[in-house]
């Protein structure tokens, strides 16, 4: 079978900051890192493969530098990797990310030419745009089920699917379906590993990623990048800070005693 | 000339340091002061081939046999964080796993070199005795052949990983010609009997190393378990010191970076007389040398490595690397101590650590001394 990956490169996160003049990302000098959800994609992808066998295919979509994330899931274990870049993907919302996705998991499947069993496995979201959008939107574009929040994963026999999904921690569903299927991993899946010394020597020497422009994929203006957005965006802005922290001072039952004061005080109880 | 990391070395730099601050870092106090190397560091460094770092893939290693800069760079950022760890796998592979693979037979690589590169097996070389330190000729050791098997007697002492090796490799005499005395590197497995750990040796620095006395009585080698040829174990000795220096030298870097660091941050954070004492020239003098003392140790580092890839040689320039790196590490930890005042001596601050850790540096894989007395003799012989 062949499992799909989805990574994205995305800004180191502790250093993200926001431009207050023209509200947009300030990206210069930001060290990029690959999601760190779709670590728990290609972890899970590579135990499937060491129970059972199988392809894994790492698949990003963004600016050339991307490349290192892919090298980065080559080194972990991941047997190929493309990256659908093009100045014509730029802009791109996660309608017109997921649109770019699925013609690139599409022309791979396309091109390999067989009929052989797939999944696709995603972060479940990615730590900088963070609208959990691009798995579910995907799942729609290649029209296959899906299962987000996944945090237990099992695969029976030739096709059966079990995955445990947990919306919220109240919200803990088990559900059944067949390949092919979409599913978007949390963090409490697994472990990733680190790729050892070997791997990285490894993908640098015996494996590339392969680069897919816009037409490669014959993908049509209308639907990818900018154009192909739905999204508008009205304004991005650093919340503005309410209120003013309050240090309490004392021993601790004068601390107790002051804080159920303040609470009672702001009818908080 | 190009100063720039391949995008390969780029990633093994960074894996390494990810690696290390996840695994290592909030050990490392733990392990300094009970002296233990913690077992699922362990594990988890010899799935990810620390211990097969410069021998290729066919051997059970990483494939980097080739690339001694990238060798440098994981001893470096691993002696970043703990120069424990990066001593251990740092002497595994660059003294015992690569002249295996350097000098040994096919058999003896298949017997020996795999398990060591996969890290089954945990390696030391041997060429210190009691009387004989910077002066590896007064070796004592010695071996007579008896059918087929070499009997050896004698003792070493301050092996690293010498206590929880399976394979060792023993620089032994065995022979004397008038005045000129016959060495021989032995390939030997710890279970062989007549072979014992003595003492564990408790140190200023780099604790959590093993570091221990050996001792062997009437213990029996096979005969083709010398390494190289019998009677030329030292001219391999020497060449095996001469690449292991270059990975002693990448342990410094990672000191001195390791002391810089915490430094600028301490140095930004602490306040007196109203200002944090970066502000202070005298605080800032010291972060100056400091830079420039571990830029210096880390491009000689790299060119001894580089020289080496490229089959140059490196011997001077390695020594020159691991004589400015080791005083460097010495150089910087010593300022990041003196920067983070009575803090700094307190075992909560990792700078006491690097400070006792670099001091041993400049005293293993041949003493400050001893590398001024080789390049001063290659110098003056040479010229410039
Ligand atoms: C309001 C808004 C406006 C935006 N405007 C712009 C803009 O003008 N220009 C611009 O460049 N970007 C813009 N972005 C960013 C971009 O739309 C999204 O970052 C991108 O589509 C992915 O969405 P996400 O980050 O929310 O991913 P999520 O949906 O949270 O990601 C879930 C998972 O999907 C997969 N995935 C997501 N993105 C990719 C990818 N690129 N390649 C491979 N797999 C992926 C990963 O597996 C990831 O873990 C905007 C985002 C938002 C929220
Ligand atoms: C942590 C640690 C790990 C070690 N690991 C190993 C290992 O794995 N394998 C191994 O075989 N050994 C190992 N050693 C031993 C180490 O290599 C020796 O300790 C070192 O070579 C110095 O020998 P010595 O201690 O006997 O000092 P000595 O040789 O007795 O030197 C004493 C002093 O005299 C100086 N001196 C000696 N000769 C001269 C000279 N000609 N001119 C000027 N000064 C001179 C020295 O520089 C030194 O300052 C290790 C040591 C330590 C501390």
């Amino acid at each position: 079978m062949k499992i799909f990956t989805c990574i994205k490169q995305v800004p180191g996160i502790s250093d993200v900051k926001i431009d207050p003049k023209t509200n947009t990302l300030i990206r210069e000098g930001i060290p990029s890192i690959m999601n760190p959800m779709d670590k728990n994609a290609i972890e899970l992808a590579l135990s499937i493969k060491e129970e059972r066998g199988a392809e894994i295919i790492a698949i990003s979509m963004g600016p050339p530098q991307a490349e290192n994330v892919l090298l980065e899931a080559l080194s972990m274990g991941a047997d190929k990797a493309y990256l659908l870049t093009d100045r014509a993907f730029a802009g791109a919302d996660t309608l017109a990310t997921s649109h770019a996705l699925a013609l690139g998991i599409k022309k791979i499947l396309k091109d390999s030419d067989s009929n052989e069993k797939y999944m696709v496995i995603c972060g479940t979201q990615a730590i900088d745009g963070d609208t959990a959008q691009v798995g579910p939107e995907l799942a729609e574009d290649l029209d296959i089920p899906q299962i987000t929040y996944v945090q237990k994963f099992e695969l029976k026999g030739d096709d059966k699917v079990i995955a445990e999904r947990a919306f919220r921690s109240e919200e803990i569903v088990v559900i059944e379906t067949k390949l092919p299927v979409l599913i978007s991993v949390l963090k409490e899946i697994n472990t990733p590993r680190f790729p050892s010394m070997l791997g990285i020597v490894n993908a640098y020497k015996k494996k590339k990623v392969v680069f897919l422009d816009a037409e490669a994929l014959k993908a049509e203006k209308a639907y990818i990048g900018l154009t192909g957005s739905k999204t508008e965006v009205f304004k991005i802005f650093i919340p503005e800070r309410k209120g003013e922290h309050v240090k309490l001072t004392g021993t601790i039952e004068e601390m107790v005693k002051t804080l159920c004061q303040n609470l009672k005080e702001d009818k908080i109880f | 000339m190009d100063f720039s990391l391949t995008k390969k070395q780029q990633m093994i730099r960074k894996i390494t340091r990810e690696f290390s601050e996840e695994y290592i870092a909030h050990i490392a106090e733990e392990s300094d002061q009970n002296s233990q190397l913690d077992p699922t560091v362990m594990k988890e460094m010899k799935r990810m081939k620390y211990f097969g770092t410069c021998i290729p893939e066919e051997y059970g290693g990483a494939g980097l046999h080739d690339d001694t800069i990238s060798f440098c760079i994981i001893t470096e950022e691993i002696g970043r964080i703990d120069a424990s760890w990066s001593i251990t796998t740092g002497v595994h592979c660059s003294v015992v796993a690569y002249p295996l693979y350097i000098f040994g037979t096919e058999e003896q690589k298949q017997e020996f070199l795999i398990p060591l590169a996969k890290g089954d097996k945990i390696g030391a070389f041997c060429i210190t005795e009691a009387n004989a330190g910077s002066d590896a000729g007064g070796v004592e050791t010695n071996a007579y052949l008896d059918g087929d098997e070499w009997v050896i007697n004698g003792s070493k002492i301050f092996a690293t990983n010498g206590g929880i090796a399976e394979t060792l490799l023993l620089v032994v005499k065995t022979g004397e010609k008038g005045r000129r005395k016959e060495f021989t590197v032995f390939i030997v497995d710890a279970n062989t009997p007549g072979y014992s750990v003595g003492v564990r040796e408790d140190k200023l620095g780099v604790r959590a190393s093993n570091t221990s006395e050996l001792v062997f009585q009437d213990m029996r080698v096979p005969k083709e378990n010398d390494l190289g040829g019998i009677g030329k174990g030292f001219r391999i000795g020497l060449q095996i010191l001469d690449y292991g220096r270059i990975l002693m030298a990448a342990q410094c870097v990672g000191l001195g970076q390791a002391a810089i660091e915490a430094s600028i941050k301490y140095a930004n954070e602490r306040v007196q007389f109203g200002q944090p004492i970066g502000k202070f020239q005298g605080i800032q003098w010291k972060i100056a040398d400091m830079g420039v003392a571990v830029e210096c140790s880390r491009l000689l580092t790299y060119q001894a490595a580089w020289m080496c890839d490229n089959k140059l040689d490196y011997g001077m320039i390695g020594s020159m690397a691991k004589l400015k790196a080791s005083e460097a590490a010495m150089q910087a930890t010593h300022d990041a101590v003196q920067i983070h005042g009575a803090y700094g001596l307190m075992k909560a601050y990792a700078v006491e650590r690097y400070f006792r850790d670099a001091k041993m540096a400049e005293i293993y894989e041949g003493t400050s001394e001893i590398q001024r007395m080789v390049i001063a003799q290659k110098l003056l012989r040479r010229g410039y």
